[in-house]
């Protein structure tokens, strides 16, 4: 039996209703439909009246979600794309973040974000949006890059009484299967050694990991040891594992498919500069999308966000200096 | 004119109101003597509307008063002192002193703090409501106030549409008191009247004086029966006028005197005075007894709250997330 990293995220959803009566799924399309992935197939007729249609209103969606988690349930909001999230952003980031520092009341709610670019999506079907809500008190940010976390995560997510953004990749979705859903997982918040090594530490995230993991087995061919690390929460970010990485390689190249200004590349490299810079050999590297919005042409995208190519070209400078 | 509402009743939501004016003009006050951080928002001229709101609603029910319902948020259950620390600047008030004025509330207890961006509150109540739905809480209803300002939102649009999708038993009161801040209703809708907006949603509404305490009590007790009776979302445009600046730091020197003279234009306060007096026959001394001791009570609780001192910031704790060990490290430096 393999499961896909959507299938994954539909058994964390059903795995969820089935076990609390407080979650409920609110999004476009979601209900007998299954949602536009199918995220949440066949969830509204396994759970009569807790998968909801809703109409095309984003600010609506989070502000009712926040309204419900006052009310002790944990919805979750299924955004159709991450990029169509920003219609519901001052709910978002004024009152579902502010809400717990306001009145002391837990706003237990998760929001999903389909995110990041494939083939063909273009400049609004594309976005990866991590940072933008990073940047706002009261938020956790995930970015599951694997199968496993992408189930244990989002049942996490729900279960924590603050809003979660769930950033889920797009490309993942169907390209990456596992043999089983875990059993046990790493806490929201930790980061994981995805690949071990020596010589230098790549920083990265969600879809990112595979190309980095794709770079780091070609550079091995060189003889050279590259430590991939997978962040899988952007806000909070480990920076212990990442320092304790920095101290082993000394030297350090974050990879992020979002834009270059700020952002959680820019971050890494600013906690590490400031808490180890003693520990590096060379100034340390960052590789992004180009900025520019996100090209819909195939051989336009392909160059437009970071791939294992242009990471082993960084990684190689990286390592000469 | 015929007697609706009950004596008691039509008096204990004058007192509402007498008690949100004096304690509006007790804030004015400590606001000129630079005793209040930020703004102050008074909520003059719109009292018998927001009263009516609060009244109409029950122990259960959810309620998002906006910047100019210190009356309904007494009737809803808010105590002078807890309107007197958020304004203040108390820690012991119900938001602890970060936040101010009238943003406050008590979630727990249906009220909800409203946010500065407007109609954002309305699917708020809408989730409270789609919530209690699904705990089997079929008994209670909401109510969202805004201004005529708000109906220009896309917040407020989507919300409407939802609460008539969801057949949410939400009461959504608008005051058009014919300024959102300094632009007049010419400038801020094309529509003959506010309560079409409605109508294109298939959402019933109720149009009424919002300067007649009585008109407005029975408005909001008729609509908050019908949403009660699962009759859907019931939409209220009051006509009235802010009788003060949008806060005390303006003068409002932009109100048209034709408005103020004309019909919208009269102090609601007066309106229900008078009625007291004239028609449920109240001597004008019991009246009059009830201002001293009102003014009393606040005068009271304001020396209380000044007593209380302000918050600490070297012990506070800075914390944004309900999950502590998930809050990121404080940004200041700590070199």
């Amino acid at each position: 039996m393999s499961i896909t990293y959507l299938e994954a995220i539909r058994e964390a959803q059903a795995y969820l209703l089935r076990n609390d009566p407080s979650v409920y799924i609110y999004g476009q399309d979601v209900g007998a439909f299954g949602g536009a992935f199918k995220a949440t197939k066949n969830l509204a007729k396994e759970f009569p009246g807790r998968v909801i249609d809703a109409p095309i209103s984003e600010d609506a969606m989070v502000g009712s979600a926040v309204g419900a988690a006052i009310e002790g349930m944990r919805p979750i909001i299924e955004m159709q794309f991450a990029d169509f999230s920003t219609v519901g952003f001052n709910q978002v980031v004024n009152q579902a973040a502010t809400l717990f520092w306001r009145t002391e009341v837990p706003c237990p709610l998760t929001l999903r974000l389909p995110s990041g670019g494939t083939s063909g999506g273009g400049p609004f079907h594309s976005q990866c949006l991590e940072s933008i809500y990073a940047r706002f008190p009261g938020l956790i940010v995930c970015t599951p890059a694997t199968v496993e976390d992408a189930y244990s995560m989002l049942i996490e997510s729900v279960m924590l009484n603050d809003p979660v953004i769930f950033c889920e990749h797009k490309y993942l979705y169907f390209h990456l299967k596992a043999d089983s859903l875990p059993q046990e997982a790493l806490p929201i918040g930790k980061a994981r050694i995805a690949r071990e090594g020596r010589d230098m530490t790549i920083v990265t995230y969600s879809a990112m990991l595979h190309e980095c993991l794709e770079a780091a087995a070609e550079m091995a061919q060189d003889g050279a040891e590259i430590e991939v690390v997978d962040l899988r929460t952007v806000k909070p970010i480990d920076t212990d594992t990442i320092i304790a990485s920095v101290a082993r390689t000394g030297r350090l190249l974050c990879v992020a498919e979002e834009w270059p200004w700020g952002g959680v590349n820019a971050e890494v490299i600013s906690r590490v500069v400031a808490e180890g810079f003693n520990l590096l050999d060379a100034p340390p590297q960052r590789i992004n999308a180009k900025d520019t919005p996100i090209p819909y042409h195939p051989d336009l995208w392909s160059v437009h966000r970071p791939t294992a190519q242009s990471i082993v070209a960084t990684a190689r400078q990286l390592l000469r200096n | 004119m015929n007697h609706q509402i009950d004596r008691k009743r039509f008096e204990r939501a004058y007192r509402y109101m007498l008690t949100a004016r004096i304690l509006d003009e007790r804030l004015a006050q400590l606001y000129r003597g630079g005793n209040v951080y930020g703004g102050v928002f008074l909520g003059k001229g719109q009292e018998a509307l927001s009263v009516s709101v609060g009244i109409s609603l029950d122990k259960g029910d959810v309620f998002a008063p906006l910047i100019r319902d210190g009356a309904g948020r007494l009737a809803f259950g808010e105590t002078i002192l807890d309107a007197l620390r958020n304004c203040l600047g108390s820690p012991l008030g119900p938001m602890r002193a970060r936040d101010g004025n009238v943003h406050r509330g008590k979630p727990r207890e249906g009220y909800i703090p409203m946010i500065s961006h407007l109609g954002a509150n309305i699917s708020v109540v809408n989730g409270a409501l789609m919530a209690k739905r699904m705990k089997g809480e079929t008994k209670q209803i909401g109510a969202a106030c805004i201004g005529d300002g708000a109906t220009s939102t896309g917040a407020f649009h989507e919300a409407l549409n939802q609460a008539a999708i969801e057949k949410l038993p939400l009461l959504l009161v608008i005051a058009n008191n014919q300024y959102a801040y300094s632009t007049p209703t010419s400038a801020q809708f094309a529509c003959k009247e506010l309560s079409l907006k409605a109508q294109g949603y298939g959402v019933s509404t109720h149009d009424v004086d919002g300067t007649d305490l009585k008109a407005c009590m029975t408005t909001l007790e008729k609509a908050a029966a019908l949403a009660r009776a699962g009759e859907g979302p019931q939409l209220i445009v009051a006509e009235l006028l802010r009788l003060c600046g949008h806060g005390e730091h303006d003068d409002a020197q932009y109100i048209s005197p034709k408005i103020k003279a004309s019909k919208v234009g009269r102090d609601c306060m007066d309106e229900a005075r008078n009625t007291l007096l004239k028609e449920y026959q109240y001597p004008e001394k019991e009246l009059d007894q009830w201002t001293t001791e009102t003014t009393d009570e606040i005068n009271q609780a304001i020396r209380q709250v000044q007593q209380e001192g302000g918050p600490d910031p070297f012990t506070h704790n800075w914390k944004a997330l309900a999950t502590r060990e998930l809050c990121e490290p404080l940004g200041s430096s700590t070199l």
